[in-house]
């Protein structure tokens, strides 16, 4: 068997947060000089010290696509940049066999002033490609982006999406050995970045060693067929695409978890101890995907008989507006409640909405009586998700609250089709 | 930091990243591989210099051009037009603008290099080159603006009727010796720029301090002519003051400078850019995660 093209071995980066600021000239120069001398100054474990990364280890096969995925501030791009050789580790090692290019941003070194033609030859230089090189696929590269009639203008008149286009044109039409990207994916139009991801499956399945962090999780299982999940630094998981995706999901931040009930009626006699987010095989998530079945879990405690209780949740927006309600009385199912503890739950399928963060507003009624009433009772935390089935998500730019399931057809009536316009 | 194996033909097949350890040491080998970036980021520094801007390249040329009149006239005044400090039998012009355009080429130099790595950060925190790229480049780039004064030099040597000697074969010495001095400071100062923004606002002063110390508006014999020979040495000490009258040596018959200040103050650059490209490759280990 092959040896692994990129292997890391309990890699780690430390970061001294505040050093930059805080640092006098003197004693700078003092640690300069001591620096240059090879002596490296030992910082005490001061409070002010973070691992951005600790004892990652894994393995990348040659041909392997890899998901990183991870919460903000895992590491994943901390990773990405240590690889990519933009920053050093503090500990550990990584081996990489092969010629390595890294897109951690589109449009990197792009100049305003100069021409789409310039900019091309200059990005192309920065990102490694040879002089002759990048007039071979100048050709490719302007017709990939379009941008053929404002080749001799400079950048800054261009249009933000004309740019992007230009950017990512020059960065799809790299041939390195090992490719790294990151969150390049959120740009342009949408025709654009339907070819972007076209482009990229196409350079992920040419047998090319490809590392891909993104927070679109229906890209990253599009694309991917593993995936390694960072979690404050660590490797949480690491294996199949599909798995490590579902331990995301069951890892994402559920936001605080009170101690006492998240609710509790005005006399004290009924009580809402928990709201969970659970999947099908009742594990907790702690998001949920696009288009993805889940169950709202909810455990209640009444002191008294209860009659015709009706629960509401209301799903809420960032910003309060209300997106949707759900409701026992609605769907038929008000009840009475005995003395004791209840388990309520509420299956929520093919979720319908666009990637965010929501939150969820509770309200129990008895009858038309509301008993109690919480704003903030949990948080319902969104990522994207193939709710097309299509492995494609209208991009975030778009607005919208809402996924609706669709099929379209296009029927060319007869005339048209026998006198082309 | 980083230990390229090359195995096949000078090509990168594998590399190993580890924690750095000791002294950075300069890997002329990939430096020249990335070349052709120099020289896109040179031409880019070129373009844009004066893009948008009127009159363009001609202030690669009215910068020394209008420092060479003003001290014209205020030494004119001070001194009358006799007493002008200048080479013996040159006008004060010529003799001046011959020491400024060298002068204009390092300080040039040193103000782009200087702020490379600031001005670069985008670069330095996406994308992986050897940095050394971004201070040399500018030094590249500055010889665009040092050949469009030159050319107007030797016009106005022409116009005066002087005609340089046999030592103008030794006139790109001087200009790498320029280069080499603004490198050499911009290697230490670019990476310093890159942790204390003190040295954006601490470069041009340093440049206008420098300037008074290196005879451009005035020459070397004017100030230390009955000067104590320890002076002399101590003036050549500024590797500048070599390129400045060596300029006037080589193009309209100044003094030659001294054998052995030269030997010094060119050595001093060497030891200068060592130590410069040692601290600047140990230093931008932390370039990205600092600048």
């Amino acid at each position: 068997m092959r040896p692994p093209i990129i292997r890391v071995e309990e890699l780690s980066k430390r970061f001294t947060l505040g050093e930059t600021r805080s640092g006098n000239l003197r004693e700078s120069l003092v640690g300069a000089a001591a620096a240059l001398l090879g002596r490296t100054r030992r910082q005490h474990a001061a409070p002010d010290e973070l691992w951005a990364l600790r004892d990652v280890s894994f393995e990348v096969a040659e041909g392997e696509v890899l998901g990183i995925i991870g919460a903000n501030g895992a590491g994943k791009s901390t990773l990405l940049r240590i690889l990519s050789r933009i920053t050093t580790p503090t500990g550990g090692r990584a081996e990489i066999r092969g010629r390595v290019a890294s897109l951690l941003e589109v449009g990197t070194g792009f100049h305003p002033e100069l021409t789409g033609r310039e900019n091309v030859r200059l990005n192309g230089a920065i990102l490694g490609m040879g002089r002759r090189e990048i007039a071979q696929r100048f050709d490719e590269i302007v017709d990939f982006a379009g941008i053929e009639a404002f080749l001799d203008t400079p950048v800054k008149r261009y249009s933000s999406g004309m740019r992007m286009r230009l950017a990512f044109a020059v960065a799809a039409h790299l041939e390195p050995e090992i490719l790294i990207i990151d969150e390049v994916l959120a740009v342009g139009d949408v025709a654009f970045q339907q070819r972007c991801l076209g482009k990229m499956s196409e350079v992920a399945h040419s047998g090319r060693t490809v590392l891909f962090v993104s927070h679109n999780m229906a890209a990253v299982e599009g694309l991917c067929d593993r995936a390694l999940l960072l979690d404050r630094g660590q490797v949480a998981a690491r294996g199949d695409v599909r798995s490590v995706i579902a331990e995301y999901l069951a890892r994402a931040a559920v936001g605080p978890t009170p101690d006492g009930p998240i609710a509790r009626s005005a006399d004290g006699g009924l009580e809402v101890t928990t709201i969970e987010l659970v999947d099908r095989d009742d594990l907790p998530l702690g998001a949920v995907q696009s288009g993805r079945s889940f169950s709202l879990r909810l455990d209640l405690a009444c002191a008294a008989p209860l009659r015709r209780i009706g629960i509401q949740l209301a799903v809420n927006d960032a910003l309060g507006a209300r997106v949707a309600v759900l409701s026992s009385a609605v769907a038929g199912a008000e009840s009475d409640l005995q003395p004791g503890t209840h388990r309520v739950q509420c299956l929520v399928r093919e979720l319908p909405l666009v990637p965010g963060a929501y939150t969820l507003e509770l309200k129990v009624l008895a009858g038309s009586e509301c008993l109690l009433f919480e704003r903030r009772a949990a948080p319902l935390l969104v990522e994207g998700g193939d709710f097309f089935g299509t492995g494609r998500l209208p991009p975030e730019g778009w607005g919208g609250r809402c996924l609706l399931h669709q099929s379209w057809s296009i029927e060319s009536a007869k005339s048209d089709a026998e006198s082309p316009a | 930091m980083t230990e390229p194996d090359e195995s096949r033909s000078g090509r990168i097949d594998g590399i190993v990243i580890t924690p750095p350890r000791g002294l950075g040491t300069v890997d002329l080998a990939e430096l020249w591989r990335f070349r052709e970036l120099i020289g896109f980021l040179a031409l880019r520094d070129v373009k844009v210099r004066y893009k948008q801007a009127a009159l363009g390249v001609s202030w690669a040329v009215l910068q020394p051009l209008l420092t060479m009149v003003v001290f014209s006239v205020l030494f004119g005044f001070l001194m009358g037009a006799e007493g002008k400090p200048t080479v013996e039998g040159v006008p004060y012009a010529v003799s001046t603008f011959c020491a400024l355009v060298p002068w204009q080429l390092f300080a040039t130099a040193l103000s782009f290099s200087g702020n490379s790595i600031v001005q670069n950060q985008n670069l330095v925190t996406k994308v992986y080159f050897p940095r050394l790229v971004l201070p040399i480049a500018p030094i590249i780039a500055a010889l665009v603006d040092f050949g469009a004064a030159f050319a107007v030099l030797l016009l106005m040597m022409l116009a005066y009727g002087i005609v340089p000697g046999a030592a103008i074969a030794l006139l790109p010495f001087f200009v790498v010796l320029a280069l080499a001095t603004a490198l050499a400071v911009s290697l230490w100062l670019s990476a310093l720029n890159a942790l204390y923004r003190d040295v954006r606002y601490a470069l041009p002063f340093l440049t206008q301090l420098w300037f008074f110390v290196t005879p451009c508006v005035y020459t070397t014999a004017s100030v230390l002519g009955e000067a104590p020979p320890w002076a002399h040495w101590l003036y050549a000490a500024n590797p500048m003051v070599g390129v400045v009258e060596g300029f006037r040596w080589a193009l309209i018959g100044g003094p030659a400078p001294a054998t052995g200040a030269l030997l010094a103050s060119s050595i001093a650059v060497v030891v200068l850019l060592v130590g410069g490209a040692i601290y600047f490759r140990r230093m931008e280990r932390v370039f990205a995660d600092w600048v």
